[in-house]
């Protein structure tokens, strides 16, 4: 057996990324001021985004693959990098974790992303998995001094652990069956010899469903996510309800259209529930919830079962509109968070509902994004969030599912409720606390990006929509 | 007949152990029987012809992980934490859950068709010698994987020195 080259072309966004991450961590020893970190960091982000045009094809034996599928997916991945990244710079300081690897660590946990999006291989898909998820549990404790910080990443932890070992028993019982590990080859091998009733490849799928369940927080695997994202840095908590869940829906596309296309009905069956379960435990709870973190953990849960309604309607249409979701859920939720973000100032936590009452009379600015994050994330025209869940309901109705969408519109209009009691609060009650925002340049140009991106994206949808049609046609 | 007998002996006691491990009162017992399990389970790499795996589970787990976990747990000095109600009221939960678990995958796993094997059947692999096709293996079909093993390792190493960071002075 000799070492013949591997191609490297389809690859070089993510050897970029790792290289820059470890020269950035390795910057950090000389350079004093982390905002130049941060904004090295963008600087860095934004070269890996340039390599990824161009970087189509297969490599190291098919368990690399860049497709349309997967460079969509690294497109929102690096979205939710940058914007992260600017709303962190001011955060952290408040904080007091001005610390470097930081930066290395959301960039490593991007690189994890971008492996799964590419996994053409079981392996590899688990190995991205880890990689993403081991960076987000220690950014998840990365307020060392803070008890819940720490809560937040020890029941992240021992529930992303629980979730593999789901996900690696899945693997080792399809592997069993069908002697390989390659996606695409498991898939042929299940339709050549007429293994799609089989029960072993039916608990299978089930596993892989409970641990990518557990990845994108979806009813009943969601327990750890209220906590998580209430104790972790709110920063944090903004990357983790997009990226990872990002990158559980394209893994979760990617495995069941793929490797268990043959038994999408079954799959279909294991994910209505889910789907179902998800949008009512996630806006029904929310409205109980009286730390705004909580809220939008329970809302980001909601939305992981409307873009669960993609996956359900099993063809391409219904990819495409989830991975429109997605990306306009990473403006409109990072945009969100960033607000919460300007309200925490040294000695001022602004975590709770109640400190939005009258903001509109103090801040109008900022209460007037927050109104159009929270009309976006209630899905009213003519925001981005209203073309994600149309585009969503469309396929899902497309598919036959015009029961599943009666349903998720019902769920929708109980979600106007929280979101848009925040409204009310901001712009019906009288400022009972006194609230300096913390603000940056950095921030700002965070907002001013999210906030545009919600209405150009609500105003003219059809640029994103062909985006995602074309990328997924190269799937 | 006699593979079966050693292979069902080691079944049988890693099972024991595993319950063991999990049930007993003191940390440092639990421990102690882990370390038995894994001798155990590098016994069973021993029957698959695993040498260098046998070798890499007595001296990398047994050997270096279970010291750190006996660290560990007698710096926790855990004595009073082990009877919290919390911890464990929910056993038989649980034991519900993980026997309903059990039996799903009891049926579902008599349905197995055995895949096709690979080209690495154990005349080969006696052959060539088993380090020698792990390392051929590892880094041509697997390299990929291997270098993403490398940043998780990196990964891992950074959090670990995060998390022991001094407080920042305001």
């Amino acid at each position: 057996m000799q070492l013949v080259m591997p191609d490297l072309n389809p690859v070089i966004p993510e050897i970029l990324l790792t290289v820059l991450a470890l020269i950035l961590l390795m910057a950090d020893l000389v350079i004093k001021r982390k905002e130049t970190i941060a904004f090295l960091s963008i600087v860095s982000v934004a070269g890996v985004a340039y390599t990824l045009i161009g970087s189509a094809g297969t490599t190291f034996g098919g368990m690399f693959v860049s497709d349309g599928y997967s460079t969509f997916f690294k497109l929102i991945f690096l979205v939710n990098v940058i914007l992260t990244i600017l709303i962190s710079v001011r955060y952290i300081v408040v904080e007091n974790i001005n610390f470097g690897e930081y930066y290395g660590l959301i960039l490593f946990s991007t690189l994890g992303m971008m492996i799964m999006a590419s996994a053409g291989d079981l392996i590899v898909l688990y190995l991205g998995l880890e990689l993403m998820a081991l960076s987000t549990y220690v950014l998840a404790g990365f307020i060392r001094h803070n008890v819940k910080s720490n809560e937040a990443a020890l029941k992240y932890f021992l529930l992303g652990a629980f979730s593999s070992a789901f996900l690696l028993y899945g693997m080792s019982m399809i592997y069993g069956l069908t002697g390989t590990t390659d996606l695409k080859a498991i898939a042929t091998y299940i339709s050549k010899n007429g293994l799609e009733g089989n029960k072993t490849l039916l608990l299978s799928m089930i596993l892989f469903a409970v641990a990518f369940g557990f990845k994108i927080a979806a009813v009943p695997f969601h327990m750890w996510a209220p906590d998580a994202y209430e104790g972790a840095p709110t920063t944090i908590t903004a990357f983790m309800s997009v990226g990872p869940k990002a990158a559980g829906f394209a893994v979760l596309g990617r495995v069941f259209m793929t490797a268990f296309g043959a038994i999408h009905v079954e799959w279909s069956v294991v994910l209505i529930p889910l789907a179902i379960l998800s949008m009512c435990i996630g806006n029904v709870v929310a409205i109980a919830q009286t730390n705004i973190k909580r809220m939008l953990a329970y809302s980001s849960i909601a939305h992981a079962g409307y873009a669960l309604l993609g996956v359900i309607a099993a063809n391409n249409e219904g990819l495409a509109s989830m991975m429109n979701y997605m990306l306009i859920y990473a403006f409109m939720n990072i945009g969100a968070f960033g607000i919460v973000i300007l309200l925490r100032s040294e000695g001022f936590k602004g975590e709770d509902i109640t400190d939005y009452e009258g903001l509109a009379k103090t801040h109008p600015l900022s209460a007037a994004l927050m109104l159009i994050f929270m009309f976006s994330l209630t899905g009213i025209p003519p925001t981005a969030g209203f073309i994600g869940k149309l585009y969503v309901f469309m396929s899902a109705i497309n598919a036959g599912y015009t029961w599943l969408v009666v349903i998720a519109v019902i769920f929708s209009v109980i979600s106007a409720y929280f979101y848009l009691r925040i409204v009310m609060y901001m712009y019906m009650r009288e400022p009972k606390v006194e609230v300096s925002l913390s603000t940056s340049p950095a921030i700002g140009l965070a907002l001013t990006v999210t906030v545009v991106a919600t209405l150009v994206i609500g105003v003219f949808p059809s640029v994103l929509v062909e985006l995602a049609r074309a990328a997924i046609s190269r799937f | 007949m006699l593979p079966k007998l050693f292979f069902g002996y080691f079944a049988a006691a890693i099972v024991l152990l595993s319950i063991l491990v999990i049930t007993r009162r003191n940390a440092v017992h639990s421990v102690l029987w882990m370390l038995l399990l894994f001798f155990h389970i590098a016994a069973l790499y021993l029957f698959l012809n695993a040498e260098f795996l046998t070798a890499v589970q007595l001296i990398i787990y047994a050997g270096a992980m279970l010291v750190l976990y006996l660290f560990v747990v007698m710096l926790l000095n855990l004595k009073k934490e082990e009877g919290v109600s919390r911890f464990v009221d929910f056993w038989p939960n649980a034991l519900v859950i993980a026997l309903a678990l059990l039996f799903a995958i009891g049926i579902s796993v008599r349905a197995i068709v055995i895949g096709p094997t690979g080209g690495y059947s154990v005349d080969v692999v006696k052959k060539a010698g088993h380090t020698d096709i792990l390392g051929r293996v590892l880094y041509t079909e697997y390299l990929f994987p291997f270098e993403v093993v490398s940043v998780v390792l990196l990964v891992a190493i950074i959090g670990a020195i995060v998390l022991a960071k001094k407080k920042l002075k305001t």
